[in-house]
């Protein structure tokens, strides 16, 4: 099976209008590939149906906006596919 | 309907946590008519979708007890597939699709007389609500419609 990072990628490049092959570990998703917050959404619901999850962006913004976690944790690709992975893990083990 | 103020529910016939139907008559007069169209009264495609909306409205305020206020933000595939002249009865139903963090993603429908009128993707975004008065007005709103398990002020 694809990694995390991979499927999360394709959901965007086809979710949006980010070539698949600017969409790197080290991209932040807001900063470097544009996605504004209409298209965050669209991906957020592709993921919550990909992965069978429900990303907690609201957490993970109020964590960001407290000064709690740096924007990176969650925001940059390679972060974010290790946070959905988690959380998958999470839901495995009837979290 | 009350197309001037926006009011596209007539009567909640049923709500769940998934699922809601409505009722929802067209006015025989509205200023509206006047415009769309001169000698061909319809109403107006965007107040279809709009009566979609409110209606995964009030049935996201009912899942949530009125927590936070759904605010329309994407409208996917609408297929408008039938006029709908003045006076027409129609059956206006959300589902359900997805409640994720701070959104929530439904399927609207709506019929006539068993005829499929129109369909489409909804997506509504979460937020709390920006002031007590609309927190009201929903609340005052939905218990004018027969909103089931409206809370208390």
């Amino acid at each position: 099976m694809a990694s995390a990072f991979d499927r999360i990628a394709d959901i965007i490049a086809e979710t949006s209008d980010v070539p698949r092959e600017t969409i790197t570990p080290d991209s932040h998703v807001i900063n470097d590939l544009g996605i504004d917050s209409l298209d965050f959404l669209d991906i957020v619901f592709a993921i919550d149906k990909a992965f069978g999850i429900k990303v907690p962006v609201e957490a993970w913004t109020q964590e960001v906006n407290q000064g709690k976690a740096p924007a990176e944790q969650y925001f940059v690709m390679k972060n974010l596919a290790a946070r959905i992975e988690e959380l998958v893990a999470a839901k495995a083990a009837g979290g | 309907m009350r197309l001037e103020y926006f009011q596209m529910i007539d009567h909640v016939t049923e709500a769940g946590p998934e699922r809601l139907a409505a009722e929802a008559r067209v006015p025989e007069a509205s200023p509206v008519f006047e415009g769309h169209f001169p000698g061909h009264p319809i109403l107006p495609g965007v107040l279809l979708v709009e009566a979609m909306a409110q209606a995964s409205g009030y049935l996201l305020l009912h899942r949530l007890g009125f927590a936070r206020m759904p605010f329309l933000a994407q409208v996917r595939e609408a297929k408008l597939r039938s006029f709908v002249a003045p006076g027409a009865a129609l059956s206006v139903e959300a589902a359900l699709v997805h409640e994720g963090s701070g959104y929530a993603v439904t399927e609207g429908r709506i019929s006539a007389g068993g005829r499929r009128i129109c369909d489409a993707g909804l997506t509504l975004r979460l937020l709390d609500f920006p002031s007590p008065e609309l927190a009201a007005a929903m609340r005052a709103q939905a218990a004018r419609i027969g909103l089931p398990g409206v809370p208390a002020p």
